[in-house]
């Protein structure tokens, strides 16, 4: 931690190295090449996310287009959105795989090498995101400096303390969005690493002082999991991504005392459209009757929509599909319900599972089941039946406090799973009570950090 | 447990756990007065998928729906053999 009085220099902090903005002002990692990207649709396609930072942060005034490529997209994919963004240069940190892309290669350097030529920067450019969770080829969104962190909080002046840090690989939309109030505020930004564990990661951030953080309930229940989570003391915890449900939220609460807990609702189209401060599960009604920050909130359908200067420009590619509705409402797909003046949401609307024609969402139950203290994380999913389409069922992760000897473990296992299954039929309606609860060492994670959920 | 024993075992657990007054089992007993809803039969069949490890309803062969529990015994007895 920076002590009191000194300037806050914003660094970049990554696994294997740092990089400061003054190394950025100094130097550029493009080796003399840089001017040759000016104009150009640049595919962003790194091993590490450090490199990625800088590249976006040399490269964004200067490229026409920057395409932020995930680390996990197989090489087909990659030449499939090189040729939707009509890319014509490609940037990596690492000796380039002999992909076939006619497109020009650039390696990034370790350090700052050849001195900034004091480039312009006047180029508006545009930022394309790729969306996560589909097969086959991702869709492009195309968003712009101002429709990603337009109205982002402005610090008018970030705390000196203040060091940012997420979960989420700043490569997707919920990281992009943490590395944007960093740079733009001024703040360190310590990167997460795909190649340590949680445990590592907490630690590595509690020792660079992390101040505010971000990541999806899954990433959070899996620091609470760590054991490890008590090593930081944030004054702002941020979810965001997934559901974030009450006991969650409550969970966090008592690990983090002196923090505000907020969590956010975004997605890559819409754009972030709200965060909640009060510590409940949901937002209030008044969200949807009031427009704030120009951001318009409507539920059609069932589902919520949103329109805002945030929601992407347009997606790209052959097939782009419809962004936004006539109105410029963007459909996210989040079923919510209203109870008792508050908005609740109940899961995606592609993830129901039909049990004999009466619905049922997975995030639903695994509210009911995440709720109980021996319950660490769960999955709910549906479990084919010839008779009525589908029960439910659900794997569970327990919390650490079970009997160390296998045969009173056997038995505590039982006891637990009998429990859960009494509060879900206390709780829900009988076809929703997971029919088969199954005691499991741990629950995929996608690279986005959220539960790898069947068929979605 | 026989086939039967443990469908009849299957049979009355789920009864008690949905809460369901379960008729005197026997081999004349018509399913659909059985007691159980459709819901608390899907689960049964799950149960039995998971103890005989089999889902005769799921077989490719032409299955005659069982009327009463004695050709719901014979359907898991033919296909366990």
């Amino acid at each position: 931690m920076a002590p009191a009085g000194a300037v806050a220099i914003p660094q970049f902090h990554g696994r294997g190295g740092s990089v400061s903005l003054t190394d950025l002002a100094s130097g550029s990692f493009f080796n003399g090449k840089l001017s040759q990207l000016r104009a150009r649709s640049v595919l962003i396609s790194t091993a590490e996310q450090l490199a990625t930072a800088v590249a976006l942060f040399e490269l964004d005034g200067l490229a026409r287009r920057m395409v932020l490529c995930t680390p996990d997209l197989k090489d087909e994919q990659i030449a499939a959105v090189a040729a939707a963004a009509q890319a014509d240069a490609i940037v990596t940190d690492t000796e380039p795989a002999g992909r076939k892309l006619a497109a020009a290669s650039y390696l990034m350097t370790q350090q700052p090498q050849i001195a900034n030529l004091g480039e312009r920067r006047d180029v508006e450019t545009e930022w394309i995101l790729l969306t996560s969770g589909t097969t086959g080829t991702p869709k492009l969104v195309v968003h712009t400096l101002q429709s990603l962190g337009g109205t982002l909080p402005r610090p008018a002046a970030a705390k000196l303390r203040t060091v940012w840090s997420t979960f989420y690989d700043i490569r997707r939309y919920g990281g992009l969005q943490i590395y944007l109030r960093a740079v733009l505020g001024g703040s360190p930004l310590v990167l997460s690493s795909a190649d340590e564990s949680t445990d590592e990661f907490l630690t590595r951030a509690a020792s660079a002082g992390v101040t505010h953080i971000s990541g999806t309930p899954s990433h959070w229940r899996k620091a609470l999991m760590s054991g490890a989570a008590a090593r930081l003391t944030p004054e702002y915890v941020r979810l965001s991504g997934e559901v974030a449900d009450q006991p969650l939220l409550d969970a966090l609460r008592v690990a983090y005392p002196g923090a505000t807990i907020a969590h956010a609702f975004a997605s890559t189209e819409a754009g972030v459209a709200f965060d909640v401060t009060d510590g409940l599960a949901g937002f209030p009604a008044q969200f949807i009757e009031n427009r704030r920050d120009g951001i318009e909130l409507k539920v059609e359908a069932g589902t919520l929509h949103i329109r805002s200067g945030r929601n992407a420009v347009r997606y790209l590619g052959e097939a782009p599909g419809v962004l936004a509705g006539g109105d410029g409402f963007v459909d996210t797909g989040d079923m919510v319900e209203l109870v008792a003046g508050r908005y609740y949401f109940r899961g995606r609307r592609g993830g129901v599972i039909n049990v004999g024609g009466l619905k049922v969402y997975p995030e639903e139950v695994e509210s009911v089941l995440n709720a109980d203290p021996r319950v660490r994380m769960s999955l709910v999913r549906a479990r084919r039946s010839p008779i009525t389409g589908a029960i439910v069922v659900a794997d569970i992760v327990l919390a650490d406090c079970a009997p160390a000897s296998p045969a009173t473990r056997a038995s505590w296992e039982t006891t637990v799973k009998s429990e859960l299954q009494n509060a879900c039929r206390r709780a829900l309606a009988p076809h929703k009570v997971p029919a088969i609860l199954r005691v499991v060492p741990t629950l995929e994670l996608t690279a986005a950090g959220k539960l790898v959920r069947p068929n979605g | 447990m026989s086939v039967r024993e443990t469908i009849f075992s299957a049979f009355k657990q789920v009864a008690a756990d949905q809460g369901r007054t379960l008729a005197p089992l026997s081999d004349d007993l018509r399913l659909t007065e059985c007691g159980l809803d459709s819901l608390s039969f899907a689960i049964v069949v799950s149960s039995l998928e998971d103890a005989l490890n089999v889902d005769p309803f799921n077989s490719s062969e032409w299955v005659d729906f069982p009327v009463t529990l004695g050709d719901f015994i014979k359907l898991y007895d033919h296909t366990v053999a």
